[in-house]
């Protein structure tokens, strides 16, 4: 008991003296520096890094949306061409195109994955036997690089050896070689849905697991003695407190999908003909394709406020639900 | 102390050496790029040569086709030294000439005696010149090539499929010398069962991200009589890439994708056409004669399982122009080396070599010789090939105008979207955009 005692006595003095002594010893050693200075000291680095890497490009970027830049064209005169490049983008018809389908694909992902990864993560937090193995099994797709998803569900998808084109023979008893998922108009941009819905279901799974191991089990406890119903307690107490984890996993989803290209240029390339082109395609292909370097700045622009403005927006909703 | 002195004196010299080494063998040593298939393993098999005569170490940097363009070009814009020797796409040399990413040879070919009349006519203007038709050379003939067409001979030379295709069409079964005839056989052995497996009338190219769809496409509409331009320099371009006859070869693509083509082929190129074809899936195929030593010489389909054939002619002759030059790139620090490969390479005897090892000589000693013809199973269809060439546009704008090609076949073709008509008229309208952009409209 002493024991614990003297333990307990050294933990609690042990954040004054660390408070007090390590930051002079360490202002000591780096000769003489004020605390302030060292501060600076460790940050510059970071923050020269993001400047470098994050900051400057941004600023060169919208500098360049403003002129007639090709990156193809090192002689060329560059010239400025005012608001041409964004009045341009906004008025093309494919661009509009590209963003619809961007939309299109991020709403149904976004959809999936949410009913998916709640449901899931409200089952595994049941805590069955075994459910430390199956959380495991389920986290397995989103550890895997895109590409090699991506190459591996071009084979899945193939018509006439591919085997979800077999089990949806099996379940149907359609030909498999009488439907191409990625090569179909109508079925092509719902492959990419499937594929990505496949990859990164487990990760919000993962973020609304969070959430409602979050819930104290006291709540239920007081629910249970009102008597309240199990449909009840979930729409009463789960939802609501699960909802600010759910929210930021649609966040985290939404960003990364509105940018999305390394699954769909591997399954589609964008194709057939422009049906699956989201908005990252057709912006690599302006800029790396067709070297409007310009233009193709301009459109980066456009998608960074767009997404920057959407985000914002929903965060500040998101703080809304937190508080409440 | 001199027992001491001498592994010291050892060791800086070793020292000394073993950074010096390096700095003598970049010196001697060349880089060449390009895209990597069956003809680049040729070159480095041909390049040892250079290497025996001269010293100068060869170092290959190939690109896979798909990425080729990109990573090749990014190079050149970025001014990187990766490259000293490009052989570059056909296309590219507008582009590379007038922003001076390759060297001008006019100088040196005059110096070293090198004549652009030893070498073909069409590969001279196609591979070399720029602009278009004028005595300004970019680049040395290295790789002429061009789209066409194997099959079955195996299949062909069946007496009861013979007798069901005279049968059906009133006509003997042979390579087809028409589009017609080309669509007529697709159609007739699309579903047939052969040797026990079901196969397809014809792999073709489809693929959207580079340039695949637009070097397929072209081959069916250069016969049926599409041009650039009503007059050549000009970019008067309505009536010409949207005339009746562009349009009905533009169709005729649409119904040999439509009818005949393998399941999943929606996005092939050069490997998924010799795929379908290597796996016994497809009759006929369409590819670029780089492949066709390595075709001839397949365990399970070549011999005298596999036969050729030159682009079928409609309105006119003509077939799509593969191939490329040798430039030396500007950025090179190896100038000398790099022009004593293109003096080295030039050699009579040296394009001899290269035809033998897989690669296309175009120099005239090598086509004129008499015994060219018989030399491979599609030497004499790579002639005919040869001189009736039609390439894209080499505008130093290319890469926009094949993506605007790229986009309107892909849509009207694979994706079932409008009318050939539309799609040829929307291409003239895209490029206009793009050669007003230029200042040349």
């Amino acid at each position: 008991m002493s024991v614990i005692n003297s333990d307990t006595t050294i933990l609690e003095k042990e954040p004054e003296r660390a408070a007090t002594s390590r930051p002079a010893s360490l202002a000591r050693r780096i000769g003489g520096l004020s605390d302030r200075a060292i501060a600076w000291l460790f940050i510059t680095p970071t923050i020269a890094l993001l400047l470098a890497i994050n900051i400057f490009p941004l600023i060169w970027a919208v500098r360049l949306s403003f002129t007639n830049y090709r990156a193809n064209r090192p002689n060329a005169v560059v010239e400025s061409v005012g608001l041409q490049n964004y009045q341009r983008v906004l008025t093309d018809s494919d661009i509009w195109i590209a963003m619809q389908t961007t939309a299109h694909f991020v709403f149904w992902t976004i959809v999936l994955q949410t009913l998916i990864g709640f449901s899931l993560a409200y089952l595994i937090d049941r805590k069955f036997r075994g459910h430390a193995f199956w959380t495991t099994v389920i986290l397995i797709p989103m550890m895997l690089s895109p590409a090699v998803v991506g190459n591996f569900w071009r084979f899945l998808y193939q018509p006439q050896i591919g085997l979800f084109n077999y089990i949806v023979s099996y379940v149907t008893g359609v030909p498999p070689s009488s439907f191409e998922m990625l090569g179909s108009v109508s079925l092509a941009p719902w492959s990419i849905i499937i594929v990505d819905t496949w990859m990164w279901t487990p990760y919000v799974m993962l973020i609304c697991l969070a959430g409602l191991r979050s819930i104290p089990d006291y709540i239920y406890e007081a629910a249970e003695v009102d008597r309240a119903s199990a449909w009840r307690q979930f729409w009463s107490i789960t939802i609501p407190m699960a909802l600010p984890f759910i929210m930021l996993a649609v966040l985290f989803r939404g960003i990364e999908n509105f940018k999305m290209f390394d699954m769909v240029m591997l399954l589609t390339g964008g194709g057939p003909g422009s049906t699956t082109e989201v908005a990252s395609i057709t912006l690599k292909r302006e800029a790396f394709e067709s070297w409007r370097t310009g233009r193709a700045s301009a459109f980066a622009i456009i998608l960074f406020v767009a997404v920057f403005g959407l985000a914002n927006i929903y965060v500040k909703a998101l703080n809304r639900v937190k508080q409440r | 102390m001199k027992t001491m002195c001498r592994p010291l004196l050892g060791a800086t010299m070793a020292l000394g050496l073993s950074t010096a080494l390096p700095t003598l063998a970049q010196a001697d040593e060349l880089t060449l790029c390009w895209a990597a298939w069956d003809p680049a393993n040729a070159l480095v098999e041909l390049s040892k040569d250079f290497t025996a005569q001269s010293g100068t170490q060869m170092k290959f940097e190939f690109v896979p086709w798909p990425n080729f363009a990109d990573r090749i070009l990014n190079e050149l814009n970025s001014g990187g030294k990766l490259c000293d020797l490009l052989i570059g796409d056909s296309q590219w040399i507008g582009g590379s000439a007038e922003n001076g990413y390759y060297v001008k040879l006019n100088d040196f070919f005059d110096k070293e005696g090198i004549k652009m009349s030893d070498f073909a006519e069409a590969a001279v203007n196609a591979y070399s010149t720029w602009p278009k038709g004028t005595p300004n050379y970019w680049a040395l003939p290295a790789m002429g090539d061009a789209n066409a067409w194997f099959y079955r001979k195996d299949w062909f030379s069946k007496p009861e499929i013979q007798a069901e295709f005279k049968a059906a069409t009133g006509r003997d079964l042979a390579p087809p010398t028409t589009w017609d005839e080309l669509l007529e056989t697709a159609k007739f052995f699309n579903g047939k069962e052969i040797d026990g497996k079901k196969v397809y009338g014809a792999a073709i190219f489809t693929e959207r991200a580079s340039e695949g769809i637009t070097m397929g496409a072209t081959q069916a509409l250069y016969p049926y009589g599409f041009k650039y331009e009503n007059t050549t320099g000009k970019y008067d371009m309505d009536g010409a890439v949207n005339s009746e006859g562009a349009v009905k070869g533009l169709e005729a693509y649409k119904e040999l994708y439509k009818c005949c083509t393998p399941p999943g082929y929606t996005d092939a190129y050069m490997g998924e056409t010799l795929d379908a074809f290597k796996s016994g899936q497809a009759a006929m195929a369409m590819n670029w004669f780089a492949f066709f030593p390595g075709l001839a010489k397949d365990e399970n389909v070549g011999g005298d399982r596999i036969g050729f054939f030159v682009n079928p002619k409609e309105a006119t002759a003509a077939s799509t122009l593969g191939g490329q030059g040798i430039s030396v790139v500007a950025n090179t620090d190896n100038m000398d080396g790099a022009l004593a490969y293109i003096k080295w390479f030039a050699q009579p005897d040296v394009q001899k070599k290269w035809w033998q090892l897989g690669g296309y000589a175009v120099h005239n000693d090598v086509l004129n010789d008499p015994s060219f013809k018989d030399s491979q199973p599609f030497a004499a269809d790579f002639l005919v090939a040869m001189n009736q060439v039609q390439d894209f546009w080499q505008e130093p704008s290319y890469a926009i105008l094949l993506q605007a090609a790229q986009k309107r076949f892909h849509d009207y073709v694979v994706a079932d979207q409008g009318t050939a008509k539309e799609a040829l008229d929307g291409l003239v309208k895209d490029w206009t955009e793009i050669f007003e952009d230029e200042g040349k409209l």
